[in-house]
């Protein structure tokens, strides 16, 4: 039995496939090598693309010369920025890229010319042929350069200076809070920015079709590994002129994400409009390189964080401040800003909360979202800051967060509807499971015997054992679009077929975290019938509805209603006609394995193929539709409030194990216990997955990876310098799925995508501090610091290693928003009870 | 995906034909043995052979002969993966076994040869980056350029020799065959190496290392030790080996301690052995020793970590190899 499975309560719900451990549905073409990935895609007379990249951080484009490249057989099309003019960006408010730049770059990669030629090695030699004359302009490389160079302006979007946007939100009333503190701490953190580093690298095909008889010339297909497929229709559309309905958009198997495959991208413009003039299939794959410098990774940000605590250790006022350091361009980084504040108070019980925020150009990759996305590195800041507050105060740390946490079905004092949360309930099992209480006593027991024989060297080993512990929540999904509308987030066709066969088409774009699985396992639960009969149609925007997409964890969420009430529809006339037929009233009939019965006399029995030729025969073809929006009244009615409401919120706690060699610095994960608040597995196997994910790649980020830079470039752009944990590297994990079904969730399911990774990162900076009494306040905590933090403190420097801190713009550079919840309160509460259920939310 | 350059490749069936081979390309050709360094090197240009001569196919080259009284003979195309799993090995070359086995991935160590490793080209991270990287900052002298990135100062490259097995052969007292149509040649593994970053070998570009010779393991004793920021997969950034044989009072006879990672050649703790020799292994001799040894370790900032960090854990390390043989009862 695996470890998941020993530590998941007993089922206590009533599915026959939901909540059952098993492969997911494409395990073994994946396993096997039988799926088809984009750069799989081999089409007849295709063409070979790619991109020159920017050698400079900030310059003036003076020139491009390509008649050279041009002259070279083999070489059939070249495209500049003036050839793709129309500006593009996956948010409305920054549309700030071009395909190709114009004028200007702004990071070493920022794409210049596209080619298209007949194989890769003509494009090598066609490259090399490219002149572009540059002005090199002085670049800024850090938060810090940017604020001090309001000169130098990077980007246009830049309202003053270079930031890019500012936020200022005050929720209840701040100064009465520290005025109510018994304690009060101030701290300030940087968390470094790290890559996606998914294992496929981005790559595209693309396929004009040509119809003269169709005034807009023909029709365009993109296949193409992205998490949004549908955004990537818009943009596409938008940049090339071509309507949406003359673009089709295809993400095939997509080989990992992690957020790094949300915007539109580059090379996907560009494979698209070189077809378009050739003629031919054009594809283009990314190197490595490119995907470090495409990025849209975690921002590196700064945080100053001041608490007011009673001395009991309840929370009594938040402030907050972030400087994110976006890189050269817009992508997801004004939702990024609002996320580094928003959730504050999705854990906690806040009573009044300050939240500055901004967001800063420079001359490095663009930052976007990463799993977590803009609440990673606040969660991180919180949780050690926390931590310092309970050592203060002599309070077990375990103790202050319970003290805190905030109550189910309750609204936040920024306006965030809070549903199921069984955070204490996480923190209950992973503080059993760990033997945290046995190791800490022991810790004590340990130290004051050491001191007792006054440190007995021969006994004593550098290396030093620490345990941490941290909590976070997370969104199941935005509730928000966007682009704000009122259509759905998500939807799901079912077509049954009188053979027996089942298809569900939806926009769901499964990128390895199991999402076409799911669709699969709601729709044979709901109709009880088994998996293996069902087809499944994703991700395709010519074949199936809209589902946003694969970002803010919403797919399980979203897409798992929209197929319960789509499969409802179809169960419903499949149990009218089988009723009938046997003789039974509708309400005692049950479906399970291919089979309908009376529950009454289970020998009455009717097929489901039978039932379904029975209900062809009745109602014509069985086609039915269901959808998913997100229920109103979930968020405040302020500027900005749209960032941060979800219909639910899932909660993980975790706990590190480390292992710290004072002498070196060197440390050990060794092992990592997750508790995580799913509401309801779909399939167990795939939530420990994603807890397991998670907490990798939380591991990862917490103490190797770095996104870094130097004389302008990329430090490290390959997978063998880019430190990302393997499989040997990561340490033990042990999930604890906690299981309390949410009432809007799909059979009460929430996310397990993200949320899971957010803990893990304090949890291993606070069992460093455990281990050997120093405090390294930047991530990743790497042997370096460690080591310099030892010395700092042998030295008499203070506690460790803490970043310096960023002289704060006086006053902060937006308006203050002040916005009160009692006023509001009362008055969603009264709407959310009325609220109409969405179809198909149980 | 970065792709090869075009190449023709020459599979000679042994030892002869492909130093007849090498000398008739000359120039033009280079050996390829498993491949694990020079294929991604080609893949970001640092070489453009238009021939390589595969050393696969030459079944002497798999040979593993002799015992730890006599002394070892292992062919030069032994994988990395033979000599961490090596019976003899792992009882009287444990550092060597150690070292083999530190390298990189599984996957790398099943292909990686022991001839590849020891000629392993030096590394800096201004010159292990693509073609686009390195036009991009205007390349360095080691490939394409004129100046050094890491010591713009400087008249010479520091590229930094990071093969783990390379201070191990150097402790143990190995050296190397060398063949060519000229002949044949036997040269300590020491003196396989030269400071200079962009040529550290004194190998002549028509020799083939055909095997490597382990003397003998008889009162020996061996050890290894890597710092490295990941457990897997990472080159060294300071390795440390030691050889030590001591007589029967426990006082040291002969010791190599052998810093590798810290300079373009494994650098040969001489006066720290000096320090040890004639000496029993102490808290004391072992932290003189330590001391002195690492300050032959002078690295740069063209590797991963910092500097000073690299530099400071030099002396812990060192102790810690020493007191190995402390902690492994040394004295026989
Ligand atoms: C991701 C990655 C991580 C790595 N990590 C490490 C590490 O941690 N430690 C480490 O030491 N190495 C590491 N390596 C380097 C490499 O894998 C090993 O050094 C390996 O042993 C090289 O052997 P090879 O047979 O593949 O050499 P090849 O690539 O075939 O050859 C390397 C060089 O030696 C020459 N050569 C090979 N055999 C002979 C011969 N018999 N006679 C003359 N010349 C010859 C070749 O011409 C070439 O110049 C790593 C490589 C990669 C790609
Ligand atoms: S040490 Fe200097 S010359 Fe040598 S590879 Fe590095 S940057 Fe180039």
């Amino acid at each position: 039995m695996s470890k998941q499975e020993q530590n998941r309560a007993q089922p206590v719900h009533p599915y026959t496939i939901v909540g059952t451990p098993r492969a997911k549905v494409d395990a073994y073409a994946k396993v096997t090598g039988r799926a088809v990935y984009a750069d799989d895609i081999l089409l007849p007379r295709m063409l070979y693309g790619r991109i020159l990249r920017s050698p400079h951080a900030h310059a003036r484009i003076l020139s491009i010369d390509t008649s050279r490249a041009k002259k070279l057989p083999g070489v059939l099309a070249i495209i500049t920025g003036e050839d793709l003019p129309q500006k593009f960006g996956i948010l409305p408010s920054s549309q700030d890229e071009y395909a190709l730049a114009i004028d200007k770059v702004r990071y070493v990669g920022d794409p210049v010319v596209a080619i298209a030629a007949l194989d890769p090695d003509i494009l090598d030699e066609a490259i090399k042929l490219i002149q572009v004359e540059y002005e090199l302009l002085p670049a800024l490389m850090s938060i810090d350069e940017a604020l001090a160079h309001p000169e130098v302006k990077i980007n246009d979007e830049a309202r003053i200076g270079n930031i890019h946007k500012a936020v200022s939100y005050e929720f209840g009333e701040i100064e009465a809070g520290f005025a109510e503190a018994d304690y009060i701490r101030e701290d300030w953190f940087y968390y470094e920015g790290n890559n996606h580093a998914p294992l496929e690298a981005h790559a595209c095909v693309a396929q004009w079709e040509p119809n003269p008889s169709d005034p807009i010339g023909g029709k365009l297909t993109l296949w193409t590994s992205t998490q949004t497929p549908h955004y990537v229709h818009r943009e596409l559309s938008k940049v090339l002129g071509i309507p949406q309905s003359h673009v089709r958009v295809i993400a095939p198997h997509v080989g990992g994400g992690f957020g790094g495959k949300s915007d539109p991208f580059s090379h996907e413009i560009c494979a698209s409009e070189l077809s378009r003039r050739t003629g031919r299939p054009v594809k283009i794959t990314c190197t490595r390189e490119e995907v470090f410098l495409l990025h849209r990774g975690r921002h590196p940000v700064k945080m100053w964080i001041k608490t007011g605590v009673r001395r009991d250790g309840s929370l009594t006022a938040m402030h907050f401040r972030s400087f994110l350091d976006g890189g050269a361009y817009g992508s997801y980084g004004i939702a990024s800003t609002y996320y580094t504040g928003a959730l504050q108070t999705v854990t906690y019980t806040l009573p009044c909360y300050k939240f500055e925020g901004m967001r800063l150009f420079t001359n490095k990759p663009p930052c976007g979202p990463k799993r977590g996305h803009g609440t990673t590195q606040p969660r991180y800041a919180v949780e050690v800051h926390l931590d310092k507050i309970a050592f203060d105060l002599g309070i077990d740390p375990v103790e202050l967060r319970r003290r805190n946490l905030i109550e189910p079905y309750s609204y936040t004092v920024n306006g965030l509807r809070i549903t199921s949360c069984a955070l204490g309930e996480c923190l209950d099992r992973v503080v059993e499971r760990s033997g945290w209480n046995s190791f800490h006593a022991d810790k004590q027991i340990v130290a004051a015997g050491l001191h007792a024989e006054n440190g007995a060297s021969s006994a004593v080993t550098t290396v030093k054992r620490g345990m941490g512990l941290a909590a976070s929540s997370y969104i199941c999904g935005a509730g928000k679009p966007i682009y704000w509308n009122e259509l759905p987030h998500s939807a799901v066709q079912i077509r049954l077929d009188r053979s027996g066969g089942v298809t569900v088409y939806c926009g769901a774009t499964d990128i390895g975290q199991g999402s076409t699985s799911i669709l699969a396992y709601i729709v044979a639960e709901e109709l009880g019938i088994q998996i293996g009969r069902i087809h499944l149609q994703t991700a395709d925007t010519a074949l199936t509805p809209v589902d946003l997409g694969s970002y803010s964890s919403r797919v399980t969420f979203m897409a798992g209603n929209a197929a319960i009430a789509a499969a409802r529809k179809l169960k419903e006339q499949l149990f009218q006609v089988a009723a009938e037929r046997m003789q039974v009233s509708p309400e005692r009939l049950y479906a399970v394995n291919d089979v309908i019965y009376d529950e009454d006399d289970p020998g009455v029995t009717l097929s489901f193929e039978h039932a379904v030729q029975f209900a062809e025969a009745r109602f014509g073809a069985l086609v039915a539709a269901g959808s998913y929006t997100p229920p109103e009244g979930i968020h405040g009615d302020y500027k900005g409030a749209g960032v941060g409401p979800s219909p639910a919120y899932s909660y993980s706690t975790c706990v590190a194990q480390v292992a710290v060699d004072e002498e070196t610095g060197e440390i050990v994960v060794e092992k990592l216990w997750l508790a995580h608040d799913v509401g309801q597995s779909i399939n167990p196997l795939l939530v420990a997955g994603q807890v397991e994910g998670g907490a990798y790649m939380g591991y990862g980020e917490a103490v190797m990876e770095q996104q870094i830079f130097r004389k302008g470039r990329h430090k490290i752009p390959s997978l063998l310098d880019y430190k990302l944990a393997t499989t040997l590297d990561t340490p033990e994990i042990e999930t604890i799925l906690v299981e309390i079904p949410d009432r809007e969730g799909p059979f009460g399911g929430k996310e397990a995508g993200q949320g899971p990774l957010n803990p893990v990162i304090p949890a291993i900076a606070n069992a460093v501090y455990n281990a050997v009494g120093v405090r390294v306040d930047e991530v990743p905590i790497t042997s370096d610091k460690v080591f310099k933090a030892l010395r700092n403190q042998s030295q008499g420097k203070g506690m460790g290693l803490q970043p310096s801190p960023i002289e704060t713009p006086s006053p902060w550079p937006t308006r203050l928003i002040k916005w009160q919840p009692e006023e509001h309160q009362s008055a969603m509460k009264r709407q959310s009870d009325h609220t109409s259920l969405q179809e198909g939310v149980l | 995906m970065l792709r090869l350059p075009p190449f023709q490749y020459l599979a000679p069936k042994n030892l002869a034909e492909a130093a007849h081979m090498l000398s008739q390309e000359g120039e033009r050709a280079m050996l390829v043995a498993g491949g694990t360094d020079l294929y991604p090197n080609m893949k970001r240009r640092q070489f453009t052979p238009p021939v390589l001569i595969g050393l696969r196919g030459i079944p002497t080259f798999k040979n593993i002969s002799g015992s730890a009284e006599e002394g070892m003979h292992i062919g030069a195309g032994v994988t990395l993966t033979t000599l961490a799993e090596h019976p003899l090995l792992l009882a009287h070359y444990p550092a060597l076994a150690t070292a083999a086995g530190s390298v990189s991935t599984p996957q790398l160590r099943n292909v990686g040869t022991i001839g590849g490793n020891l000629l392993l080209d030096t590394r800096c991270n201004y010159y292990n980056q693509t073609e686009f990287w390195r036009h991009s900052i205007g390349y360095c002298m080691k490939k394409d350029g004129d100046i050094c990135l890491v010591a713009p100062g400087s008249p010479r490259c520091w590229a930094i020799s990071s093969a783990d097995t390379a201070p191990v052969l150097v402790s143990l007292g190995a050296s190397v065959r060398l063949v060519s149509v000229r002949g044949e040649r036997i040269v300590p593994v020491q003196d396989l190496f030269r400071d200079d970053g962009i040529h550290p070998y004194t190998k002549a570009t028509d020799e083939i290392l055909s095997e490597v010779i382990l003397p003998s393991a008889t009162g020996w004793q061996s050890v290894y030790l890597k710092l490295r920021r990941r457990g897997s997969f990472d080159f060294p950034i300071l390795g440390v080996a030691v050889s030590l044989s001591a007589s029967e009072d426990g006082t040291v006879s002969e010791v190599r301690i052998v810093l590798g990672a810290v300079a373009s050649y494994p650098v040969v703790a001489k006066d720290a052995a000096t320090l040890l020799i004639g000496q029993r292994l102490t808290p004391e001799t072992i932290e003189a020793a330590s001391t002195s040894a690492a300050r032959r370790a002078k690295p740069l900032d063209n590797a991963d970590l910092t500097m000073n960090y690299r530099k400071q854990v030099a002396t812990v390390y060192i102790r810690r190899a020493l007191s190995h043989f402390l902690n492994s009862n040394y004295i026989k």
